[in-house]
C-alpha cells in the first residue's frame, strides 16, 4: 500500500517535471531561431479561425440567458434598464474568458491531444528526430503560439457577441430600448474589467495548448493510448482554466483594483 | 555542426567513414529496462562499414528498441553505443542531430508524416535542413520514388496508400538524404512476395554499389537469406545485376539472434542454416 502512494507520488513528480521541462523548452525555442513559420501560421489558422463558429455561438447564447435571467432579478429592484451593465461586466471580465477558454479546451486541446499523441505511438515523433528536425520548434511552438495568441483573440470575439446576444433578448424580450441597453453597457465596463478580461486569456491559451501538447506527447499505448490521452488532456485542461483562472483573477485584483 | 556541413555532407554521394573492416555501430555491454521490464542484457556487437548485420527474434524481444538506441532516441540504462566512433549514449539531442544525419531509418510501421504528402515525406530532411535548393530536392524525390517504384505517387497522402506502399516511401525516405548508415526495421513484413523481393534488391543494392552499412530487423528468414546470399554488380552504364554472392560477399553479412534480452546467436547464413540449437532450429522452420 505505501509502496503504491510512493510510487503514485514518484509518477506525479515526474509528470510535473516533463511538463515544467516541456514549458521551458518551448518558451526558450519561441525566441530563437529556427522558427517553423509555416506550421506556426497553419496552427493560427486552424487554432484561430477554426474555433470562431464555436465561440461565436457560446459568446451569443451567454449574453443573451445572462440578459434574460439578470433582467428577472433586476425586476425585484425595478431596475430592468441596467440590464446592459451587468451583461457587459460579468461577459468582459469573467464569462467571456472562461467559457471561451473552455469551449477551445474542448476543441483544439483534445485535437493537440490526439495528433500529438496518434504521432507518438505511431513513431512519427521518432521519425522527426531521426530526420533531424526538433518536435519541440516542429510541433510544440506553433501550437503554443496559437493558443497564447488566439485565445486572447477569440476571447474579445465572444465578448462582442454576449453584449450583442443580450442586447437581443433586452430589446426583443425585456423592452428595454437600445440607447437604454447600450449606455448602460458602457457604464458597466471600467478600464480595469478590460485588462482583466485580455490579460487572463493569455494564461488561459498557454494552459490549454501545453497542456494538450504535454498529455498527446506522453501518450503510450496505441489508438486506445490516444482515446486516453484525448479526454485526459480535455479534463485536465478544463480543471486547469477554472483554476489558473482563479488565481489570476485574484492576482490581478491585488495589483489593479 | 554548422548548417553548411550538414549541407556538403548531403550533397556528397560518399558518407564518412567509408574505409573498410572501420566500425560504424559499436554497442559494449548495452542494458536496457522499462521499470522492471530488463529488454536488453549486456548487448555487445560491432558492425563494420560496408557489412550487413541482420537481426533475428522473437517480436517483443527488444529488436526496435535497439534500433532506437542507436539514433538515441532513447537512452541506455548501462553500456557503450558508439556510431561513427562517437558516443552517442551521453549525447545531448543538438549533437545527436550531427549523427543522424548520417543514419537514415526505417521505421517498424513506416511512421510517414499523415499531413504530409509523399513528396514532403521524402524530401523532408532536404527541404527542411539543407539549403539545396528546391529543383534538386524534387529531382532527388523523384529518384528514390523511382529506385522503390512509386513516381507516379508523388503527390499521394500517406492514408491514400496501401501498407507495402507506406512502407517502401518510408524506405525512399531514410535514403533520400544518402545516409551512410541504414537502419530497417522490419521493412518487407506484411509485403507479399514480390514487393518484398523489390524491397530486398534496394537494400542490396545500396549495400553493394553505394557501401551503406545497415542493421536489418526481420522476421522474414526468406529476405534476410536472400539478403544475405545475393549480390549486386555494377552492369555498363547506370545497369546493375544481383547474384548469387561470393564467399566474400557472403561474409560481410552477419545474422545475430536476440532472445530474451541477450544475443543467442552470431554468425554467417551458412552457420545459421546449419545451427544444431534447438531455438534457432525452431525460430528457421
Ligand atoms: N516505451 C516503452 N515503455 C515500456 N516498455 C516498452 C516501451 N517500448 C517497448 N517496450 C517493451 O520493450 C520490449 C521490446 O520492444 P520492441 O523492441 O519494440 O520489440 P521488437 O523486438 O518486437 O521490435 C517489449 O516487451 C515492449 O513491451
Ligand atoms: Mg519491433
Amino acid at each position: 500500500m505505501l509502496k503504491l502512494i510512493d510510487k503514485g507520488i514518484k509518477s506525479a513528480l515526474l509528470e510535473v517535471q516533463e511538463y515544467v521541462l516541456l514549458c521551458s523548452a518551448a518558451l526558450r525555442a519561441m525566441v530563437s531561431p529556427p522558427f517553423f513559420v509555416h506550421d506556426i501560421v497553419e496552427q493560427l489558422d486552424a487554432i484561430g479561425v477554426g474555433s470562431l463558429t464555436v465561440v461565436i455561438l457560446t459568446g451569443l447564447f451567454t449574453g443573451a440567458v445572462l440578459a434574460l435571467q439578470t433582467g428577472l432579478t433586476l425586476d425585484q429592484f425595478g431596475a430592468r434598464p441596467v440590464v446592459g451593465r451587468l451583461v457587459s461586466a460579468s461577459m468582459v471580465k469573467e464569462l467571456g474568458p472562461v467559457l471561451t477558454a473552455l469551449m477551445i479546451t474542448g476543441r483544439v486541446g483534445s485535437g493537440i491531444a490526439a495528433e500529438l499523441g496518434s504521432m507518438t505511438v505511431t513513431d512519427q515523433i521518432n521519425a522527426l528526430r531521426a530526420l533531424g528536425a526538433d518536435p519541440v520548434r516542429k510541433l510544440v511552438v506553433p501550437r503554443f503560439l496559437a493558443g497564447i495568441f488566439m485565445v486572447p483573440l477569440l476571447t474579445v470575439v465572444s465578448d462582442f457577441t454576449g453584449v450583442a446576444g443580450g442586447w437581443f433578448v433586452a430589446y426583443m424580450q425585456l423592452g428595454v430600448g437600445s440607447g437604454v441597453y447600450w449606455t448602460s453597457v458602457q457604464e458597466g465596463l471600467y478600464l480595469q474589467d478590460a485588462w482583466m478580461g485580455l490579460i487572463k486569456p493569455f494564461f488561459l491559451g498557454f494552459v490549454i495548448v501545453s497542456i494538450g501538447c504535454h498529455v498527446g506527447l506522453r501518450t503510450r499505448g496505441g489508438t486506445q493510448g490516444v482515446g486516453r490521452a484525448t479526454t485526459r488532456a480535455v479534463v485536465a485542461a478544463s480543471v486547469a482554466v477554472l483554476a489558473v483562472d482563479f488565481f489570476v483573477t485574484n492576482l490581478l485584483v491585488y495589483l489593479m483594483y | 555542426m554548422s548548417p553548411r556541413n550538414a549541407d556538403t555532407r548531403a550533397a556528397t554521394a560518399t558518407p564518412i567513414g567509408t574505409d573498410r573492416d572501420v566500425p560504424v555501430i559499436e554497442f559494449d555491454r548495452v542494458q536496457l529496462a522499462f521499470d522492471d521490464v530488463v529488454v536488453l542484457r549486456e548487448v555487445s556487437f560491432t558492425l563494420l562499414t560496408g557489412h550487413t548485420k541482420i537481426v533475428l527474434g522473437a517480436s517483443g524481444a527488444g529488436k526496435s528498441i535497439m534500433l532506437k538506441l542507436i539514433l538515441g532516441l532513447l537512452r541506455p540504462d548501462g553500456g557503450v553505443i558508439r556510431v561513427d566512433g562517437r558516443r552517442v549514449d551521453q549525447m545531448s539531442e543538438r549533437e545527436l542531430m550531427e549523427v543522424r544525419a548520417n543514419v537514415g531509418m526505417v521505421f517498424q510501421e513506416g511512421a510517414l508524416f499523415d499531413s504530409l504528402t509523399v513528396r514532403e515525406n521524402v524530401g523532408f530532411k532536404l527541404y527542411e535542413q539543407t539549403r539545396i535548393p528546391l529543383e534538386e530536392v524534387d529531382a532527388r524525390v523523384r529518384e528514390v520514388l523511382g529506385f522503390v517504384g512509386l513516381g507516379e505517387f508523388i503527390d499521394r497522402m500517406p492514408s491514400e496508400l496501401s501498407g507495402g506502399q507506406r512502407r517502401r516511401v518510408a524506405i525512399a525516405r531514410a535514403l533520400a538524404a544518402r545516409p551512410g548508415v541504414l537502419l530497417y526495421d522490419e521493412p518487407t513484413t506484411g509485403l507479399d512476395p514480390l514487393t518484398a523481393t523489390t524491397v530486398d534488391v534496394e537494400i542490396v543494392k545500396l549495400r553493394d554499389l553505394e557501401n551503406v552499412s545497415s542493421i536489418l530487423v526481420t522476421h522474414q528468414l526468406r529476405d534476410a537469406f536472400y539478403i544475405a546470399e545475393h549480390e549486386a554488380v555494377r552492369e555498363v552504364g547506370d545497369g546493375f545485376r544481383v547474384v548469387r554472392a561470393s564467399p566474400d560477399k557472403a561474409e560481410e553479412t552477419e545474422f545475430v539472434m536476440l532472445r530474451e534480452g541477450r544475443l543467442v546467436f552470431e554468425g554467417h547464413a551458412s552457420e545459421l542454416r546449419h545451427s544444431r540449437d534447438e531455438y534457432l532450429q525452431a525460430f528457421l522452420s
